[in-house]
Formats: structure tokens, C-alpha cells, sequence
């Protein structure tokens, strides 16, 4: 997958939603017909403390360039208390992600509700924005280079 | 290796006219796995679903993935149809490409290739399915509702009539709720308590209905079908057995500076009280923060003029846990604080007042005895000024963003009755828009402005002066004439915005049921499920969801009984099996899952465990199925990768990683 | 040392415990091993304690909390954090050790000997318990050579977290905190370098693992029954493919997995044998706790839930911590 100067960069994008809102949230944003890239594809979990901290390395390993997560707001969690500890997991797992390299506009957490179709819409529009910003990722498939 | 089908709707043209169908059949069958791919116009359709099942049965599917809408539309329907063509239910995974597909982007080549990553990412995942088992639960015969107005005593008395026991917890000493604070009630001005008290009467000599008044609910533990509920029942100080409603400890309390509830602070009321006359129960209450006695020991006065021997200073707080099968909110609202409405000089003049403020000075029972007069001079005013949509429809955050739908009409009513009452008094109302649908609503607006004179002015309100002769100078503008207003008036009435009660934000966490942003509890579907609260087992009535007038308060709060009925008529209930799974072999028996568990679900076992030969005694994790919601906190903290999470296992979604990122 | 001994004999004799965990003289000067003791003869023969034993001897009781009887375990004050955590997390049982918390005056490491260009090692002195030597005498083949204690110290020392043992039956000899540097200077270093930067150091770094798991085996916090990569759970062990998911992952996927338990004991990179600084890893997410959500340091008591496993209503969003540099 070599990007050629005429060639545009279309970045891979994984957005993992919670089932309750921000899955919903991205429902209301079609049938709202509010429109973002078709880079960003969505891998619906029951709650955002689901998202295991592998499975976004995984998404990065295989060449994504941007990973997102969103989730009810804090407080509003159908499970209560599940985005509370997703958002731990996210704020060192991200932090660790700098750390190594993969700058921290890569990943992102937001909280959409399932009435915010507009916010699920435009926060997508920009994480797209911002990723062809930031251009290829470095693979994280090279973190151990071969000699 | 699976056997699994494609089936990708078209939906008419809502995704056929941006995806290329045929495009996605083409590429699924390439995936491994799949037998069998189609497209069809309309797969939730019989002959779809009857399309499915053809399948299933002809290719030997073990697995079915359909390209469609999401997979919170139409998940169950195919469910169904696959488990009715012999298959698990959960052998099923829709691909959403509709709502995040084809509505969403509008280049056909894109949106083609997305549905096709989409689809093959619910291949990978079905590829490492598995067929799962619903479990059962039990299901208490026995409902909760919280919040005594209008809406949680018509919910209560449709439950009871069904036959089954139902507890009303309300916060105040009296049900009744707002609908006893009003004085009359469009379209038909039909005196509010003169309806209201049989309903609260009914309920409380209901042989089904129990009412507990004066009590919060505390916390709620359980799911669908068996929650246990804490109620505090506040101390009362007064033994409800004893009490025969006198009223004498009222009369002789000598502390009267307490602000009345029932009648929004205008007047004062004894610290010894029951909220109005019709209160139910007629058992007053010692507002312990205005009693004498609590306060300095001393007093004592309504024990010695107590007969029954209904005083009891010692009463404390008790907590009644009780279980529930089903739980309705309607928990009501209140009006918007006007604070940051200075504008209006609501803080400046008595004389400005908010509606819910004059319907209790329209009241007989009111603070003026019903009689119509300025609060500050006890004037009978001259001209009167009804200003709406305060805080409503507001595009800054001062306010809230809806429109209260009420307040057109009861501004209506007002003019309309004091106009009827006091002819000689000259009533304004500036308005943005007159919202009037609903039955015989605007035949009763246009009679306030045709047969009896109410000056309609389409414009807002910038400034409410209060003069020094007591007038209140109001600066508006009339749109259809383009010129500014300044009139004077002797009363300016609000029409504040209505939101939902503070107390509902703690209560739809205690029942982890979701809120919007302005507090207003969610549906599980705005159309389709609107009583219905996303969580399973709770339900909407009244305010709580969203503005609404008294008869669409009444009729949702039948709709919402009716569902819990639906509920309590069964028996079992077959429970989500997407629960989380401890593989006693991996498990390390840390306890991580268990501190992370919302549900308390995971418990430990000291275990005989045969680990491939070695025999020994461990601690292990355990899942009690009943108890567990899913929601997967566990399988995280796991670092051993002992727990999993049924139907969203770590296999199947790194599966979808791969299978987007390939 | 010979103090240590007698106790030992002593606590075996009486039956008070069945077994001892310690450390046996190894073939060569500096590198004993972590051992079982059952008689006083072994004891006396073959028990060892001196500045190369830096192993921690807290992740043997997991399998000594099954063992008849108790188990004496020396633990040096480091040692003991790792111990409470085991005891939270209900990998070792606490009424089937007797702990003798032994005194520590900084732990040394061959390599940093190696480094100063000493071959030939025959013995070394200077490391013995007793006595505060401030410079090791090596003999070698080529000579007696110096070196000063503290430049032969192993990288946990001079961050040393103190000299007070966490839990213990009892404490024999003293102990000195060798606390000499930043613990998070190496870690402000890199969280200084541009993306390019810090990737292509944490590439060559990772480049020399053999994925020999010394560091998974060392670690006390790493003590899964079955480690995820090696279960088919995740379909994260493709043993076969080289360029599988385990093999880029593995040491953050680790430090992940160990994060808000690790006690920071630093034995991942003691053991690592293409010396990787793999306590970048943890000690990043250890700074990041702190800063996050206050200081905290797992195994401090043995109660007390972790910070992943507890959170605050107004914990720091994921996004503004990115804000943070």
C-alpha cells in the first residue's frame, strides 16, 4: 500500500461504540443523513469497558491510522459504572501509545450520547480531518523490526 | 469451519441507491465461510425473512450474516426468523449498512466498499460464533412507582386494576403531585382538584395500591423482573396509625414562618403541616428544621394538643426493602430557576410571578383566597402582561432548548379566566409562536383572542423595569407592526420553562437508566417503545420522558402500565445470554473481576480443578448468569484472558479488527 | 549473613516452619539462585546472602502457599510490595509464610562490573552483608581490580523506594536507602522526544528481544496460570506466523497487563539477558497513575483496590491528558 503523490490518503479508521449510546448515536447520525467520511468503520461492544487495550493495539498492528472509542457520557453508563474504567484503561493505554510513538492525535475517547447523532457526526468529521492530517501511521507491525 | 449466509437488503432504495447490492454479494462470497449470498429488496419483509429460512434450510446454514439497517432495528426479527428456521438465534450478526452506510455517504464507489469491509467483518465475526442459550429468571408479581402526581397514581391504578400490588413512593407528604397545585385545566377549565382528588382517593383505598409518602427511594439492586429496592420512609414524626387528621396540632403550632411548598413560597405555612386540604394521607408531618421543639427542646405544643397521641418527636428514618418486577419512573418536573433571567426582574418585584405562582393565587385555597391582586400592595391590577417562552426554546444556555408545550395553553386559560372573572383588566401576551395542536386546543386559544379580548402581541419581551410607583415598565416589540412596545403593568406573569424534577438524576442511576442532556429520561425508542426505558424492566410515565399536557400525561401513564402488566403476566423471563464466561483453567482467582463487576455477578469458589492432570484445589471465578448484564468490565481486567464475554468474545471482535484493517 | 543462617536452623528445628526459601551459592561469585532449604547442613553449606542477590523471592511462595507446612522466605524490603500484592490478589497465602524481612544496602549487578572493562572474574569482595563497603574489590585472572559500590548497583537502587519492610514476622539487619536519582528521569527523557524519535528507540530497544520470556517468568506481578499468549483465548499465540501480534505486542501489551500492580521491583530488566529497559514500560504507566489519579504504590498494603480496578467521578479525560506536553 505504497501512497503515491497523486494518490489521495484515505486513513483506516476503527471506532469502537457502545451499544447503548454511541452506537445509537451513530443510528441517529444516518438516519439524521449527517455525513462523515466512510474511513471510519465501526465495531459495535456492549459498553466501552469492553474494549480490551489489545484490540487497539491489534487495530494499530494491522495498520490503522486512528483508532476512536466512544461511549455514554460518564455518569449516564447503562452499566453504570462501565465508561468509568474505560476511561482509565484509554488514559494510560493512550498516554503508553505516545510514549512509544504513536502521537497522541491517533487516538481519541468521546462520549456521544444516543441523542447526539449531530455531536457522533462531527466528532468523526474531525478525527478523520485530523488523521489525514497526520498522514500514515507508523506501523506499529514494525515495533519489532526484523533484521 | 461455518456454513454461513449473506443476505444484504436493498431497502428499498434507502441503501440499494448508494450501495451496489450486487457489489456486496459478489465480494461475500469470497469470504471464508460463506455458502450462500442474495440480495433481496426488502429483507425484514416475509418473503425475506421466508428468503433466510429457504437458506438455512436448503445450505445447511450454521451461520447468517444480514447486510441491513442496525442491528437495534432488526437484530430480534432475524433473530427470530433464523430460530424459527431451525437455527440458534445467535448465530446471527447484521452487517449496519444503512444507518452507518448508505444514509451517511454519497459517493456509490465509497460506500460500496465500506458495506463490503462492513460485511466482512460480520463474517469474520460469525465465522467464530457460537450458539448460545437464554437462561431463565423468576418474576416478582409486584410494582414500583416512583413519583405520586397524576402520572404514577394513573400507572399505579391501571396496575392494581390488573390485579397485581403496586407501591407508590413519593417524596412529599401528599400525592397529587403539580396537578394539585393547578387551579384549572384546559381545554375545558374544569377544576383541577375536583378531578384529581377521586384519582389520589382511589388510589389510596386501593386494596392493591400501597402508598408510601414522605419516602425516597434509596437503592435499587437487581434486573428486569427481581429488582430489590431500598425505600427510605422519612421520619414523620407523626404515627400515621394514630393520626385522625384533626388538624388542630396545624392550628396551634406557633411556628408559622415556614415557606409553603404547595404554594411556591407565597405565603407561610406551620412547621407542623400537611401540604393542602386534600392531602392524602391527611397525616401532617413536623418539618424538623422549623420546629421549635427540634430546634431549642422547648415547645411541645402539638403533642399536648394531639388527642389521638399521634406526636411522636422520637420517629426515626426506616428503610423498607422490597422486591419489584417492574419499575415505573414519573417523577415529574419542576419550573426552571429564573436566575439567570434578570431581564425579567423576577428577583426585583413580587409582582412579577411565574404561571405555576398564579395558579396558586387563582386558587381559592391559594395564598389571596383566590382573589386576583398583586402581591406586593394587594392591589387588584389594572393591566397584566403574560410573557412566553421564558427559558424555553432558548438557543443560548440559559435556558432550555424545547418547547415546554404547555405553556401556550395554560397562558390561554389564564387570560381567559381572568378576563372572564375581571373584565375591566387589560391582559398582554407577547409570544414567539401560539402552539396549539391537540384536540379542541385551538378553538379554546382563538376564543380567549376573539370572544374575550386578550391582546395578542407576537414579539419578545427585553426588559420588565420596575418603576418607583410600583408599576412595572415593560419594553417589547411587536413583530407584525415592526415597532417597539413600552406599556406599563401591575403584574407580569412568566411562562417558565418546565424541566424535569433534580430528584429524577440520582434515580436513573440507582435504575442505570439512560438521560439526555437536559435530564429527560431516554426511551428505548423515540417512535416505537416511547413508555419504554432502554433498560429492561423500566418504565416512563409522565414528564420524566418529555413535556407533556395532563391527558397525554394520563394516556402514557396507561401505556407504560400496560407494559409493566405485559411484564408482571409472566412467569419467567428468558435472560440475555450474552453474559461473561470464567475459564476455570485460565483463572487466576485475583478478584480484579469482581472489584470491576457493577452487578456483583462474580463470586469465588474454592474448586477441585483437573488441569491437565494436575489435580488441585483453586480459587476460581464464578458467573451467576441472572445477575450478570454484560457489559464486559471483567473480561478487561482479566489479564488472563480467563473471563469472556459471551457473543462480543475477544476472538470475534479481534476478528472484526482484522477483518477492517485487512 | 551467618545471623540469617542460625535463624533459619533455629525456625526449622522447631518446627515453626517446614521448608526454606533463600538464596544457594551459585557456580560463579555473582550469581546465586533463588532455592529450597530443608536442613541445617544445606543451610550452612550452601545458603547465601550478599549484594548478588538481587532476586526477588515473593513470586516462589505461589507455589510454596501450596507446599505442607510454612515456608520462611526472606524478603528484602523491595521484595515485600510485591509480597502484599500477591496477598491481594490471592496468589499466595500469608498464614503459609513466615517472613523474615532482611536488611538490604543496594543490590549489585555484574554487568555494570562487566562494563567497566573487568574480565575474568575469580571472586569478588566487598559484596558481603556485614560491613559498609563503599568500593568492591574484584580478583581476576588479570589482577585485583576496584570498583565503587555504588557505580556496580543495579538501576533499582538508585531509585531505591526504601528501607522499611512492608510486611514481615520478623526483621534481621540493617538496611540503607540507596535513593540516589529521579525514578522517572528516564522516563521525562523520552516522553520528551519527537514521535519519530521515541519510536525508533523503543524499535531498537524491542528489536533485541529473543522472546525468551525471562522477564513474563521473573515477574511477580506476571503470575497468570496460564499467560494469555500462550492460550488460544485470544488468538493471540500464532506461534508460527513471525510477524504475529505477540511478537510486536508483547511488552506493552505486559506492562498493560501489569499496570497498577507492578511494585516497580525492577526485575524484568535485571534478568533480561539483551538488557532491554524494561521498566520503561511499567514505570510509565507508574508516573502516569501518579499524575492521573494520585501516588500510589501497589503492594504498599496488601487491601487496598488498584487504580485500575477503582476510578473518581472526575477522573481526567483521556483526551486532556494528550494536552498535557
Amino acid at each position: 500500500m505504497s501512497i503515491t503523490a497523486n494518490e489521495e490518503f484515505r486513513p483506516k479508521i476503527v471506532a469502537f461504540c457502545c451499544n447503548w449510546c454511541s452506537y445509537a448515536g451513530a443510528d441517529l447520525a444516518g438516519s439524521s443523513r449527517l455525513t462523515y467520511p466512510a474511513d471510519v468503520k465501526i465495531i459495535r461492544v456492549p459498553c466501552s469497558c469492553r474494549v480490551n487495550p489489545m484490540f487497539i493495539l491489534r487495530a494499530f498492528e494491522k495498520g490503522a491510522d486512528g483508532v476512536i472509542m466512544c461511549g455514554c457520557h460518564p455518569g449516564d453508563c447503562h452499566y453504570s459504572t462501565g465508561n468509568y474504567y474505560a476511561r482509565r484503561r484509554m488514559a494510560l493505554l493512550f498516554s503508553m501509545l505516545d510514549y512509544i510513538g504513536v502521537e497522541h492525535g491517533r487516538t481519541r475517547v468521546e462520549w456521544v450520547s444516543a441523542a447526539e447523532g449531530v455531536k457522533f457526526s462531527q466528532t468523526m468529521n474531525e478525527f478523520v480531518a485530523k488523521i489525514t492530517s497526520l498522514g500514515k501511521n507508523v506501523r506499529l507491525e514494525d515495533l519489532r523490526c526484523r533484521k | 469451519m461455518q456454513r454461513i449466509g449473506v443476505f444484504v437488503c436493498h431497502c428499498g432504495s434507502n441503501i440499494a441507491a448508494t450501495v451496489d447490492v450486487k457489489k456486496v454479494v459478489e465480494m461475500a462470497r469470497l469470504e471464508p465461510g460463506v455458502v450462500h449470498a442474495e440480495d433481496y429488496q426488502y429483507m425484514c419483509s416475509e418473503v425475506g425473512q421466508a428468503k433466510i429460512a429457504a437458506a438455512i434450510h436448503e445450505k445447511h446454514l450454521t451461520g447468517v450474516v444480514v447486510c441491513s439497517c442496525s442491528p437495534r432495528m432488526h437484530e430480534a426479527t432475524f433473530r427470530k426468523a433464523a430460530e424459527k428456521a431451525g437455527l440458534n438465534p445467535y448465530m446471527v450478526e447484521i452487517a449496519n449498512i444503512r444507518e452507518h452506510c448508505s444514509w451517511i455517504h454519497k459517493n456509490i464507489e465509497e460506500a460500496t466498499e465500506k458495506a463490503v469491509i462492513l460485511a466482512r467483518a460480520a463474517i469474520a465475526k460469525v465465522n467464530l460464533n457460537a450458539p448460545l442459550k437464554a437462561g431463565e429468571s423468576r418474576v416478582t408479581k409486584r410494582a414500583l412507582v416512583i413519583g405520586g402526581g397524576i402520572a404514577g397514581i394513573q400507572t399505579a391504578l391501571d396496575i392494581a386494576d390488573a390485579g397485581y400490588e403496586v407501591d407508590i413512593v413519593e417524596k412529599t407528604p401528599s400525592i397529587g403531585g403539580r396537578m394539585s397545585q393547578l387551579d384549572k385545566t384546559f381545554p375545558t377549565l374544569d377544576c383541577s382538584a375536583c378531578i384529581l382528588t377521586p384519582k389520589m382517593v382511589e388510589a389510596s383505598a386501593h386494596e392493591k395500591i400501597n402508598i408510601y409518602t414522605y419516602s425516597e427511594v434509596e437503592k435499587v439492586t437487581g434486573f428486569v423482573g427481581d429488582f430489590t429496592v431500598d425505600i427510605r420512609k422519612k421520619a414523620r414524626s407523626v404515627d400515621m396509625t394514630k393520626c385522625t387528621g384533626c388538624g388542630v396540632c396545624q392550628e396551634k403550632c406557633p411556628s408559622k414562618k415556614a415557606p409553603s411548598e404547595f404554594n411556591r413560597g407565597l405565603n407561610n405555612r406551620s412547621a407542623i403541616y400537611t401540604p393542602f386540604a386534600q392531602a392524602i394521607p391527611n397525616v401532617p408531618v413536623i418539618d424538623r428544621e422549623h420546629c421549635i421543639k427540634f430546634k431549642t427542646g422547648k415547645c411541645g405544643l402539638c403533642e399536648k394538643v394531639c388527642q389521638a397521641g399521634a406526636i411522636d418527636y422520637t420517629q426515626k428514618d426506616e428503610i423498607i426493602t422490597e422486591k419489584y418486577g417492574a419499575i415505573v419512573v414519573a417523577t415529574g418536573f419542576d419550573t426552571i430557576k429564573l436566575d439567570k433571567y434578570d431581564e425579567y426582574a423576577y428577583s426585583q418585584s413580587k409582582d412579577v410571578i411565574t404561571s405555576l405562582e398564579l395558579e396558586r393565587i387563582m386558587n381559592a385555597a391559594g395564598p389571596t383566597k383566590g382573589h386576583l391582586e398583586r402581591l406586593s400592595d394587594g392591589k387588584p391590577p389594572k393591566n397584566m402582561v403574560f410573557i412566553q417562552c421564558v427559558g424555553s426554546r432558548c438557543s443560548d444556555n440559559r435556558g432550555k432548548s424545547y418547547c415546554s408545550k404547555i405553556c401556550c395553553m395554560y397562558t390561554a386559560k389564564h387570560a381567559m379566566l381572568i378576563r372572564d372573572k375581571y373584565p375591566d383588566v387589560n391582559v398582554t401576551v407577547f409570544y414567539i409562536d401560539v402552539r396549539t395542536p391537540g384536540k379542541n386546543f385551538d378553538e379554546f386559544y382563538r376564543r380567549a383572542v376573539e370572544d374575550y379580548g386578550v391582546n395578542y402581541i407576537k414579539g419578545q419581551v427585553g426588559k420588565v423595569a420596575p418603576q418607583p410607583n410600583g408599576q412595572l415598565l415593560v419594553q417589547g416589540v411587536d413583530l407584525i407592526d415592526n415597532k417597539q412596545i413600552l406599556m406599563e403593568a401591575d403584574m407580569v406573569v412568566l411562562a417558565t420553562a418546565i424541566e424535569p424534577d433534580p430528584s429524577v438524576r440520582k434515580i436513573a442511576t440507582m435504575l442505570t437508566a439512560s438521560i439526555d442532556t437536559n435530564n429527560f429520561l431516554t426511551e428505548a425508542h423515540a417512535k416505537l417503545r416511547p413508555v419504554e426505558s432502554p433498560t429492561a424492566g423500566v418504565f416512563l410515565s409522565g414528564v420524566c420522558q418529555g413535556p407533556k399536557d395532563i391527558p397525554e400525561t394520563v394516556a402514557q401513564a396507561g401505556a407504560a402500565a400496560v407494559k409493566a402488566i405485559g411484564l408482571l403476566a409472566k412467569d419467567k423471563l428468558m435472560t440475555n445470554p450474552c453474559t461473561a464466561k470464567s475459564d476455570e483453567l485460565l483463572c487466576n482467582g485475583c478478584s480484579q473481576c469482581a472489584n470491576v463487576c457493577p452487578y456483583g455477578a462474580i463470586s469465588y469458589e474454592t474448586k477441585l480443578i483437573n488441569d491437565h492432570g494436575i489435580r488441585e484445589e483453586r480459587r476460581v471465578a464464578v458467573v451467576n448468569n441472572a445477575l450478570c448484564q454484560g457489559c464486559g468490565a471483567c473480561t478487561v481486567t482479566c489479564p488472563s484472558g480467563a473471563m469472556d464475554l459471551q457473543g462480543f468474545s475477544n476472538r470475534q471482535i479481534l476478528a472484526e479488527v482484522d477483518a477492517i484493517c485487512r | 549473613m551467618q545471623e540469617i543462617i542460625n535463624r533459619a536452623k533455629e525456625l526449622l528445628a522447631d518446627g515453626t516452619v517446614a521448608r526454606v526459601l533463600g538464596w544457594r551459592i551459585g557456580d560463579l561469585p555473582y550469581n546465586p539462585e533463588p532455592s529450597y532449604f530443608e536442613t541445617a547442613e544445606d543451610l550452612e553449606k550452601n545458603f547465601v546472602y550478599d549484594g548478588f542477590c538481587g532476586a526477588n523471592l515473593s513470586k516462589y511462595m505461589i507455589e510454596g502457599s501450596k507446599l505442607e507446612g510454612k515456608t520462611l522466605v526472606f524478603l528484602k524490603p523491595c521484595d515485600t510490595y510485591s509480597f502484599n500484592q500477591l496477598i491481594k490478589e490471592n496468589r499466595v497465602d500469608r498464614e503459609k509464610a513466615y517472613i523474615i524481612g532482611v536488611g538490604c544496602k543496594g543490590k549489585l549487578d555484574v554487568e555494570k562490573i562487566k562494563a567497566q572493562g573487568i574480565k575474568g572474574i575469580l571472586s569478588i569482595s566487598g559484596a558481603e552483608i556485614e560491613g559498609d563497603a563503599e568500593t568492591l574489590t574484584v580478583n581476576t585472572l588479570y589482577g585485583d581490580k576496584t570498583v565503587a559500590y555504588k557505580d556496580a548497583m543495579l538501576e533499582r537502587c538508585h531509585v531505591c523506594k526504601g528501607k522499611e519492610h512492608m510486611i514481615f514476622d520478623e526483621e534481621i539487619g540493617e538496611s540503607k536507602d540507596t535513593k540516589d536519582a529521579d525514578r522517572f528521569a528516564e522516563v521525562e527523557k523520552i516522553e520528551a522526544m519527537k514521535p519519530e524519535e521515541k519510536f525508533a528507540y523503543f524499535q531498537k530497544e524491542l528489536s533485541k528481544c529473543i522472546r525468551c520470556n525471562a522477564c513474563r517468568n521473573v515477574c511477580p506481578a506476571c503470575s497468570c496460570r496460564k499467560c494469555v499468549f500462550d492460550s488460544t483465548k485470544f488468538d493471540s499465540a500464532q506461534k508460527a506466523n513471525a510477524d504475529s501480534f505477540e511478537e510486536k505486542m508483547f511488552h506493552i501489551i505486559r506492562a498493560f497487563h501489569v499496570a497498577g500492580r507492578c511494585t516497580d521491583c525492577g526485575e524484568c530488566s535485571r534478568v533480561c539477558p539483551q538488557g532491554i529497559p524494561l521498566h520503561l514500560f511499567n514505570r510509565k504507566f507508574i508516573k502516569d497513575i501518579d499524575e492521573f489519579y494520585g501516588d500510589y504504590q501497589a503492594g504498599a498494603d496488601a487491601e487496598s483496590k488498584g487504580p485500575l480496578t477503582s476510578f473518581t467521578f472526575g477522573d481526567v479525560e483521556p483526551g486532556v491528558t494528550g494536552g498535557r506536553r
